[in-house]
């Protein structure tokens, strides 16, 4: 066990060193001085030396990136050429939205997505087994960003049961969370539609394996026989796609924010390309990056929980 | 007592069991015995009322006073693990990875309300130890015991409760020969000790013949013929019962031509794998041959005979040149053998594998796949097609055949295509790599047959790979015994069958159940 | 082949009937699309516009003719980046399985994942501004590992086949063994992932273009036309529901389609009909 969590652990840093060389390299290697792409045409050479020197970008690139990367392990992200702020308090102030609703989008499609799973796969063939199915297929193909726009068009405009968009703080918990959740169920949505048949195949599979038909002949009947061998079985594909998921929902929310104009990593990453501000994008995506593979990292252990095989020793 | 009449059973309309009946008495052996897809599997399934869906059954079944095809569903699961155990044949995939064993044999217990969780698990404990695996944790989990302890596993749980009916449904057949023996004797002990009564399915005459008090031939969905065992076996009234049997204890026509000249020349051969990672190092490497040497002679018939795991199909990688050795030489017709060897002297040994369903591309058609070995010509032969025609009759098919594609034939005729194709370049050398495992008895006969019959016209040697030693003793002159790595007896095949040498060879030979104790009284008539 | 299932004829005639307007509107749309006509802003559906018009006159029923032309076109050529590139290395992983090559193809895949499409594209656009061809690069470079893993997967097992290595004893290359045993035979694996690729594309085209990192003005997308609806939902939802629309019927056809061909090509479902 410990040796398989060295092991990941290992190849965790390793996908975070060369995630951080490929980052480096098209934002500051590419363009050659970005010192003079962010200032754009007009710059003099006078303003562009400046803000050379000012963002550190003097050395050779060795130097360039060992001191971003050593900067980001100390938590300084550099300084907002635009805001003139330190990039890190910019992301700590956009995370308390940007987290919390990919985390809220998650719950919610595992909530929907297990039992709905669970019921078309235990009633395979039927009617309601087609008709689930069927949800989930429209479920897929719908945009979430439309989605949302509709849950806008319908609750927000017709109804007027929840604001059409903006975050009013986390001063009053219950309206950040009302605030949060039209944007969570249009992220949720398809990927609970995705994830529920993922479940349903997994489990399909697992009830077709021999110790299935071993614990029938000890006497289980289907439904015990589902519950206690084929579910966590089960769960190693579906951990799977969870991890899979996320990045989906952390891409899905910088996009869902858009819509509802909330102020989170979203829309800190677009506010940086418009304004060509390379020291946000460049520090934001990396961030990004690093959550996807934390997530890998972190179902890798939940497999070894999950999975004997996998802890041998 | 468990009695059946007049069973029959359909699946989606297609009949499977026609007008099945037996009666098997309380501590008794019943051996149901036939060749695969005659329905001896469905028929314990049909008592568990673990059918597939689509299945309409009609006739009784009573286990004592309880019958069985009346009982609903909840009634049913409270018989089953509880008065009728049952276990199947593939012991690596029929318990559950992600939980240990000692659970699993306890769930049998809880599931039926018999014992609190640790008595349960006491329980457990004890019925393990029963089944010889006191020396293994209740918390160990399936991946980690063999398929042995696995199986001893399975019957664990299915005993657990003292069942008065055990189904054991091939539960020997994915198991080594010495494996097979113990699991066989803990079943006729368990029978004795516990009084139940034993429902032993098998595609192996000799597994009955050594362990069944009664039998019943089944073929097509249909019992054939039953009584006491020496009864049916020693007289064999009906046709299917003699073909069957003399399939079982074939013996094909062979001449003896086995020269002096070594084709083959394997001289202290050894492989090495890579040994378990150890964080950033390796184990020591393991040695998976182990100083192998012997000689193949022109038309000689020489057998590999050991368990699995013990390297023979490492070993038979390493001679057809698709593997490097560590060590020592492997020389063909005097050249050495190596992934680099030219095509022409690759053409000179040809090989036959187990698998009749993953032997052949599917989408290729039967001339292109018994064509591909002229890749080893510098230029295809112009008479590509009469080649292909030519190889297919001499194995018993047409040359009509050429156009259709593996799915379309049985696993007898693509066995004969897989030869065809071997034969194709007119090697010298025939490796058959368990090339008659995987089918049926009466198949089997015919293929081995037809292995007779080409040694003798095309003066071919082989080198005849298999677990199974009567298949051994049928068709080869020499035979080398093979364990761990090593070659641990090498001899005239009837020499080492009747005088056996070294102790691993007899206890070989001590495990495999024999036919012969009865006497033969069939012919080869039926074949 | 008895019958086709249902679902793959209902998503190929979705499929075939977007895939007819895109086509048509290379020779013809009702309107040119790129003229604006102040004078026929939000102009009701029916008459001379069947859907009605935009905020800036443009006739909605072209607009969305054009826009398939421009999800198909990102999508198909992203779908063809992965499998050119993608294939060839899962089946080079595959057959050199173990060794240091087949790590380094599987690490590189494992550090691709870890970039969502709309991060490639962030980063593209950061530095070379947004175009259409970003959306190609960024949704094509994310489609790589997903080919490269089903083709080595579905290599890995055909390798342990007794074909492969009858092949072998025939004396054939790990290439020309890939090329006539494991490609012909992971074909139907490749399709049906190419399908859900394909549905995929047209999705993430429709997200990036409504961030603006994709298509770029005056090319009509679906995701462009929504972002520029947004602020009109209010008083003319249309605007918003018809592309949206338009995409989650092309999605559904492709994915009906290869649920279909899955059904059609699984050598396990095929096995069981004959």
């Amino acid at each position: 066990m410990l040796r398989y969590l060295l092991n990941r652990l290992i190849s965790l840093c390793l996908s975070l060193v060369a995630a951080s060389l490929v980052i480096f390299l098209v934002i500051e290697v590419i363009p050659g001085d970005p010192a003079a792409f962010m200032l754009g045409l007009n710059a003099t050479e006078a303003n562009v030396a400046a803000l050379r020197e000012e963002l550190g970008l003097g050395g050779t690139l060795p130097e360039r990136y060992w001191a971003w990367v050593s900067g980001m392990l100390t938590g300084d992200f550099g300084t907002s050429y635009t805001y003139r702020v330190p990039v890190a308090d910019l992301i700590l102030d956009r995370l308390w939205v940007s987290l919390p609703l990919a985390g809220y989008a998650l719950a919610l499609s595992t909530a929907i997505a297990f039992p709905v799973g669970l019921i078309a796969a235990s009633r395979r063939g039927t009617a309601t087994d087609y008709g689930i199915m069927g949800g989930t297929q429209l479920g897929i193909a719908v945009p979430n960003f439309w989605f949302a726009m509709l849950l806008v068009l319908v609750f927000a405009v017709n109804l007027q049961w929840f604001s059409a968009g903006g975050f009013p703080g986390w001063a009053d918990p219950m309206a950040a969370i009302k605030a949060l959740t039209l944007p969570a169920i249009a992220l949720a949505l398809p990927q609970a539609s995705i994830l529920a048949r993922v479940m349903r195949s997994a489990l399909l599979d697992t009830l077709g394996q021999d110790y299935i038909r071993t614990a029938r002949a000890k006497g289980l009947s289907r439904r015990q026989a589902v519950i206690r061998h084929a579910l966590r079985n089960a769960l190693i594909p579906v951990l799977t796609i969870i991890g899979l998921q996320f990045s989906f929902l952390l891409a899905g929310a910088i996009i869902i924010e858009n819509v509802f104009f909330l102020p989170g990593l979203g829309r800190l990453i677009f506010q940086g390309i418009t304004q060509r501000d390379l020291v946000v994008v460049e520090s934001v995506t990396m961030l990004l990056v690093f959550a996807v593979i934390l997530v890998t990292f972190l179902v890798d252990i939940a497999y070894a929980a999950a999975d004997p095989r996998l802890r041998r020793k | 007592m468990i009695r059946i009449e007049a069973l029959s059973l359909s699946i989606h309309g297609l009949p499977i069991l026609r007008d099945v009946s037996l009666a098997i008495g309380k501590g008794q052996i019943f051996g149901l015995v036939g060749e695969s897809g005659s329905g001896k599997s469905m028929t314990a399934l049909a008592l568990m009322q673990l059918l597939p869906n689509g299945a309409e059954i009609t006739g009784r079944a009573h286990l004592d006073e309880i019958d069985l095809l009346t009982q609903s569903e909840a009634d049913m699961c409270a018989l089953r693990g509880n008065e009728i155990g049952m276990i199947f044949q593939e012991p690596m995939t029929a318990l559950n990875p992600v939980q240990s064993i000692g659970d699993q044999v306890a769930e049998t217990l809880l599931i039926h309300d018999a014992a609190t969780r640790a008595e349960a698990r006491r329980i457990a404990r004890d019925r393990l130890d029963r089944v010889g695996l006191s020396h293994i944790g209740m918390d160990r989990f399936p991946h980690e015991l063999s398929g042995g302890q696995r199986q001893r596993v399975c019957i664990a749980a299915a005993i657990a409760l003292h069942p008065r009916l055990l189904i054991a449904d091939e539960p020997t057949t994915a198991l080594d020969v010495t494996t097979q023996a113990q699991i066989l004797d803990l079943l006729k002990d368990l029978v004795a000790e516990e009084g139940m009564s034993l429902l032993l399915i098998t595609h192996d005459l000799a597994v009955v013949s050594d362990m069944a008090d009664h039998v019943a031939v089944m073929q097509k969905g249909e019992i054939v013929e039953q009584g006491p065992t020496a009864q049916v076996l020693g007289q064999q009234n009906h046709p299917y019962t003699r073909a069957l049997f003399a399939a079982s204890s074939h013996q094909p026509d062979r001449a003896q031509m086995a020269g002096r000249a070594p084709l083959l020349d394997v001289e202290n051969v050894l492989r090495l794998y890579p040994g378990p990672r150890r964080g950033l190092t390796r184990g020591d490497p393991v040695r998976a041959v182990d100083g192998v040497s012997f000689q193949l002679h022109k038309g000689e018939s020489l057998g590999l005979v050991g368990e699995s795991g013990c390297g023979k199909s490492t070993l038979t990688r390493a001679i057809l040149g698709l593997d490097p050795i560590q060590g020592g030489a492997i020389r063909l017709f005097g050249e050495p053998v190596t992934p680099a060897m030219r095509n022409d002297l690759r053409a000179g040994i040809q090989v036959v594998f187990q698998d009749p369903y993953g032997s052949f591309n599917p989408r290729w058609q039967v001339e292109k796949l018994v064509a591909e070995p002229f890749h080893l010509m510098a230029a295809p032969p112009p008479d590509r097609r009469d080649r292909v025609a030519e190889a297919l009759q001499s194995v018993g098919l047409q040359p009509a055949d050429m156009t259709k594609y593996p799915h379309e034939f049985s696993g007898g005729q693509r066995q004969r295509i897989a030869i065809a194709r071997a034969l194709i370049t007119r090697p010298r050398i025939l490796v058959l790599d368990e090339a008659v495992s995987a089918l049926d008895v009466r198949v089997r006969a015919q293929i081995l047959d037809l292995l007779a019959d080409l040694q003798s016209r095309l003066h071919l040697s082989y080198l005849f790979i298999s677990h199974d030693l009567t298949v051994i003793r049928a068709i080869t002159d020499r035979v080398l015994v093979m364990q761990a790595g090593r070659i641990v007896e090498e001899g005239e095949t009837e020499t080492v069958f009747t005088a056996p040498a070294h102790s691993y060879t007899r206890t070989l030979l001590a495990a495999a159940p024999r036919l012969d104790i009865m006497g033969r009284t069939g012919t080869n008539a039926a074949m | 082949m008895s019958r086709l299932p249902v679902s793959l004829l209902l998503g190929a005639a979705l499929s075939a009937g977007f895939l007819a307007a895109a086509l048509l509107s290379f020779v013809w749309t009702p309107h040119d699309v790129e003229s604006l006509v102040i004078a026929n802003r939000l102009q009701p559906a029916g008459g001379d516009f069947p859907l009605g018009t935009d905020q800036f006159g443009r006739d909605l029923l072209s607009m969305l003719m054009v826009g398939a032309r421009t999800s198909i076109a990102v999508a198909l050529v992203a779908v063809g980046i992965g499998i050119t590139l993608g294939v060839p290395l899962g089946l080079a992983a595959a057959a050199t399985r173990g060794s240091l090559l087949d790590e380094i193809i599987m690490r590189g895949n494992d550090l691709i994942f870890a970039f969502p499409s709309l991060v490639i594209a962030i980063l593209i656009t950061a530095v070379f501004g947004p175009s259409a061809l970003n959306a190609i690069l960024a949704i094509g470079i994310f489609n790589i590992p997903v080919f490269a893993r089903v083709a080595r997967g579905g290599a890995l097992s055909l390798w342990t086949l007794d074909y492969v290595l009858s092949a072998r004893t025939a004396g054939k290359g790990k290439v020309r063994i890939s090329a006539e045993h494991i490609l012909p035979n992971i074909a139907n694996l490749l399709i049906v992932q190419a399908t859900i690729q394909f549905s995929l594309g047209i999705l993430a085209e429709a997200a990036l273009s409504y961030v603006g990192l994709g298509a770029q003005p005056p090319t009509p997308s679906w995701g462009r036309m929504l972002a520029e609806a947004q602020t009109m939902i209010y008083t003319h939802p249309m605007l918003a529901v018809l592309p949206g629309l338009a995409i989650v019927l092309m999605v559904l056809g492709l994915n009906l389609m290869g649920d279909g061909l899955r059904d059609v090509l699984d050598p396990r479902l095929r096995r069981q009909r004959t």
